[in-house]
């Protein structure tokens, strides 16, 4: 069933505002398109009647926005999703960034983390795990915390298992993880190169170098104000001749910034080239 | 039928099992000056390359575009919503692509297109509701409905799989029952 249109939009206006202003988060410029729907979501979710009452728990129980924060970003995401890009990552970007005595990768947006795992898998079957550093990031610290855990859920792993193969992955997907009742746990391994911080796309800078970019799926719930800004975050944290990683549908073609980049592959990834 | 004359700013055409010969169909003898764009949300699994741009470019010089974020939206084009994307409108202008939870099992979901878009275009939009098996897009008609819009739903009797047009048919206002063979026509004459 759909979420119910409790929220009008001048209402969300006010929601984004009292956030931002009480907590600091940001969220002035997610489009609203989809922003709104998790607003009716969370209505839903929370049994919230009207806008009054979530807007009186917001304002009045500050422990409560986390979850609000939580709900209101999407966090849907699989290991190996979309497997022809891993296979693009694994067969033509990995080779290239074998050659740097240290590999910086950068998983902005990592949510509970499965993208960043499916790297760390990438990276040791291509020989490359121990000279690399993945940082995974995201605004929520609830989803890190998931990512931190490496446990993810059983029923997931026909569908992992099946990704994994497509991307070219030759090994039985089940030696990566330890069955347990309903869950699994992946391996202590793949976290010994796993950094995960919080870090905001919305209002925090560049923090390192890096020849690898993956930010996948995080992009399309912002407009096209703060997707320039956030090109611009990933163009000052990038090497020359490093990589940038999109989702399937995302691009940086109507950016400024695309004069900097050429699409290497047809799955959405871009080198950066200096033209100084 | 009785119907005052309203400028249609968008068609959109929902499908599933069974749909893809009414959309060939309709493809091949669709005007290619339409005054408005059409979107298609079909259901299709989720690796599916962009084989049904290519396919559906073969018989059309109009021009065929499967969707990527922050697309502008112009008539007189076809777009596809992507495999594993909803697709929702910022405005008359944008769409954007959402990759949230599955709505009736499905990704990209009728009805979360058809409520977008029915909110941003009221009664100058045309829902589309054609063959499939499951009831992804009947509370999709109705929000079009509700906000003024036109609803067709395939005629039950013409479709392959005519689970999702019955239950449209038994369950929202309608305003024009069409066949495979007039699709094309109704839409050329908007």
């Amino acid at each position: 069933m759909l979420e119910p249109s409790i929220i009008k939009d001048e209402e969300v206006e006010y929601l984004i505002k009292d956030v931002y202003e009480l907590y600091g988060y940001d969220f002035s410029q997610y489009s609203r398109a989809s922003f709104k729907r998790r607003i009716n979501r969370i209505c839903l979710i929370e049994r919230f009647t009207s806008f009054a009452e979530l807007r009186y728990t917001i304002i009045n129980e500050p422990e409560y926005l986390k979850r609000f924060v939580e709900e209101v970003t999407v966090n849907v995401t699989e290991m190996f999703r979309d497997p022809y890009f891993f296979k693009g990552l694994r067969e033509k970007i990995l080779p290239q960034l074998g050659t740097y005595p240290l590999i910086r990768i950068w998983v902005a947006g990592c949510s509970t983390g499965e993208e960043a795992y499916s790297i760390a898998i990438l990276l040791k079957e291509a020989n490359l795990y121990h000279k690399s550093l993945i940082y995974g990031t995201d605004l929520n610290p609830s989803v890190l915390e998931t990512a931190r855990a490496g446990v993810f859920p059983l029923q997931q792993m026909k569908l992992y298992s099946e990704n994994y193969m497509l991307s070219g992955g030759k090994k039985d997907f089940s030696d990566y993880y330890t069955a347990n009742y309903d869950s699994a746990k992946f391996d202590k391994s793949l976290q010994e190169k796993l950094i995960l911080s919080t870090h905001n796309l919305v209002s925090d800078s560049s923090f390192n170098s890096f020849q690898l970019i993956v930010c996948r799926n995080v992009l399309i719930y912002f407009d096209r104000g703060l997707q320039e800004r956030v090109f611009r975050l990933f163009d000052n944290s990038l090497e020359n001749l490093g990589f940038l990683a999109l989702g399937a549908k995302e691009t940086i073609r109507f950016s400024k910034l695309d004069k900097n980049f050429h699409q290497v592959d047809d799955q959405r990834i871009w080198k950066k080239i200096d033209h100084n | 039928m009785h119907t005052e004359s309203t400028n249609t700013e968008l068609v959109l055409i929902g499908g599933s099992a069974g749909s893809l010969q009414v959309i060939l169909e309709m493809i091949k003898n669709i005007s290619e000056k339409l005054n408005f764009p059409i979107i298609l949300v079909l259901h299709r699994k989720a690796h599916s390359t962009n084989i049904l741009q290519t396919l559906l470019q073969q018989f059309i010089s109009t021009e065929v575009v499967e969707i990527d974020d922050k697309t502008d939206i112009r008539k007189n084009k076809i777009y596809i919503v992507p495999a594993d994307y909803h697709l929702l409108f910022e405005n008359k202008k944008t769409m954007s692509l959402d990759s949230s939870e599955k709505m009736n099992y499905s990704r990209p979901s009728i009805d979360v297109t058809f409520k977008s878009a029915a909110e941003v275009y009221g009664k100058t939009l045309v829902g589309i509701l054609l063959s499939g098996a499951n009831a992804d897009g009947v509370e999709g008609l109705a929000y079009i409905k509700k906000n003024n819009g036109k609803v067709w739903i395939q005629d039950p009797e013409t479709a392959e799989v005519d689970y999702m047009p019955k239950h449209a048919v038994e369950e929202v206002k309608y305003d024009l029952l069409i066949k495979p063979d007039n699709l094309a026509d109704y839409i050329n004459q908007l």
